[in-house]
This record gives structure tokens, sequence and C-alpha cells, in this order.
């Protein structure tokens, strides 16, 4: 009998939450749930990612999305929150449809990652680190410039291609920017003046006579856009 | 053969992104909730970050000399960053597009224009 490993019995632990509220993300029909579901999805995905040694990036992914972006999304289902949106169901022909191609595309992406597991075998224990290697520093530096897990690459032409990635973070940096004032930019808008003597109801009826009808009334709404812009 | 008593590899981690991704896939093929749509994208960018890390993590192959080390999870870093971008863009989008038609049915945002 050999002796339990508690790395796959956590590993196995935390696939099974990720899988499981991914499928619940699916399946529920209220969007409320399907916020909460994809809180623990995110998590168990966050402990996947200690679990392969990148603890800095487990930090990040549970300090940024499940504590940033999941919030902004749920603050998009209270300001939008209305008894009849938070159930859109939809057609049985469409849900055929997507399962379908969805099921084709998990066939061959677990096909993909069964030949993986021909390749690139698991390790030995005798192959493992022999200890706990942080990555918050190495990645810090890698971010600056200088990437010193690459020190020892034998190959002299690889070793000078090698850089670090102080581009892409200054690009993410000024695109973080732009996206900030673009979001402030396009949640500011006015509330279009016709719309906003509609009861909401009015508008979920569902018909080609809405959308008609609905038509000609946001054709002042664009001008008073486009001169807010 | 006890799954418990075997090593995790690649291998694994690949299967659990590959759900992921299906799941997500299937969010954004079957919401009509627009914020919905929202959270099927990130999940397969989620999926995408799950295959990052684990082709570039030393615990999970033997050979760990050829893996692609710390760029996996560099390139995860940036997805991080740039998913919480899109997600506040798109929350902006929905929002005007809430206060002008008073709906988030992407069915019904056939016109975006307005």
């Amino acid at each position: 009998m050999e002796p339990i490993n508690w790395h796959s019995v956590l590993f196995f632990l935390f696939a099974a939450l990720a899988c499981g509220a991914a499928v619940a993300v699916v399946l529920c029909g209220n969007i409320v749930r399907m916020a909460f579901a994809l809180v623990a999805a995110l998590g168990a995905v966050a402990g996947l990612f200690f679990l392969a040694g990148a603890d800095f990036l487990g930090a990040l992914q549970l300090l940024v999305y499940v504590g940033g972006t999941v919030v902004l999304l749920v603050f998009g289902v209270m300001l939008t929150a209305q008894r009849p949106l938070f159930a859109l169901p939809c057609g049985t022909g469409q849900w055929v449809a997507a399962v379908m191609t969805s099921a084709c595309l998990l066939a061959v992406l677990l096909r993909a990652a069964v030949a993986a597991h021909g390749s690139i075998g698991p390790p030995q224990p005798d192959q493992l680190p022999s200890s706990l290697q942080p990555t918050t520093s190495q990645i810090g530096l890698a971010l600056l410039g200088l990437r010193t897990d690459r020190l020892h690459q034998p190959d002299a032409v690889l070793r000078e291609g090698i850089s670090g990635y102080l581009l892409p973070l200054e690009i993410a940096s000024v695109h973080l920017l732009v996206v900030l004032i673009g979001a402030v930019l396009l949640a500011r808008t006015k509330r279009h003046p016709a719309s906003g003597t509609l009861q909401p109801g009015q508008h979920h009826s569902p018909g080609p006579s809405d959308d008609s009808a609905s038509t000609p009334s946001h054709l002042p709404g664009e001008q008073s856009n486009e001169s807010v812009d | 053969m006890n799954p418990l008593t075997e090593p995790i590899g690649v291998a694994h981690y690949l299967g659990v992104g590959a759900v992921l991704m299906v799941c997500g896939l299937l969010c954004m093929f079957t919401k009509r909730n627009a914020l919905g749509v929202l959270m099927g994208i990130e999940l397969v960018l989620n999926a995408a970050n799950v295959n990052l890390v684990a082709f570039g993590s030393p615990w999970l192959r033997a050979d760990a000399a050829r893996s692609i080390a710390l760029d996996g999870q560099l390139l995860a870093m940036f997805v991080i960053v740039l998913a919480a971008a899109e997600a506040a863009v798109a929350l902006a989008i929905v929002l005007c597009y809430y206060n002008n038609h008073a709906t988030v049915d992407v069915d019904k945002a056939s016109k975006l224009k307005g």
C-alpha cells in the first residue's frame, strides 16, 4: 500500500470544486447564483495555482479576479437587477447546438490532454524541486527586464534573446489608463430622455413591434450622446 | 492504480482547463443576459491561465528544465490584467446599453448605435 499523495488529493479536491462550480455557472438560470458559482470556480482555480507552485499568481488571482473583477460583475448585476432580467432562458434549439459544439470541443481538448500525458509525464518524487521556490521576486525582476530563471541558458543566441517583460508591462499600464478613462466616459453617458419615462417592463415583451416602436424614439439620443463626447 | 497515490502531471491540469473552457463557451452560447456572457468570458480566460501555469510549473513534469518556466506565469499575469480591463469596459458598455434600452438581453442588442 503506497502512501497517499496529499498533493494529488488536494488537486482533485480543487479540480472537482472548479469544474463543479463552472458547470453550475452554466446551469444556473438566476444571474446572482451564477455570480456566486463564478466566485467559487475562480477561488478553486487560485488553489490550483498554489498547488502548481505559482504562489504570486494564486494571490493575484484571489485579489484581482475574486476581489475585483467578480465584484465589478456583481455591481453590474445589482445595477441592472430587475425581476424579469434575472432569468432569460434561451431556446431549446440553441441549447442543442451549443451542447453539440461544446461536446466536440471537449472531446478534442481531452484527447490533447491524454496525448500530453504520454509526452509530458508526471514527475517521480526524486525529480521534484527540493524546496518551494517563491516566484514573487523572480516575477518582479522579469517585469523590470531581468530574467533570473534563464541565467543558465546554454545557448548563447537564446540567452541574448531572452529579455524581460518591461515593454509589455508599459503597454499594459498605458492600456489600463486608457481603459479606465474609456470606462468612465462610457458609463457616465446620460439616460435617454425618452426611455427614462418608459417603465422598464414595457421593453420586455418580445416581438417585432417592440423594436419598430422603440427605434425612432432613440434617434434624438444619438445626437445628445455625441454632444457629450 | 489508485489516483490518490499517483503524482499529478501537466495532463491533469490540461483536463481541468478543458472543462473550464467548455463551460465558459457554453455559458457564452446559452446566456441571454449580457453579464452572463461576461462571466463565460472570465471562465474561458481562466482556463487559458490554468494551462499556462501548468506548462510552466516545475512541480508537474519530469523534465522541468524544458518547461516554459516563468514565462507561463508572466503571460497568465498579463491575461489577468487584461481580463480586468476587459470586464471594466464591457460592464460600462452594458450599463450604457441598459440606460438607453432598459434591458440587458443581448438578443435585443442588434442595434448598439444610439
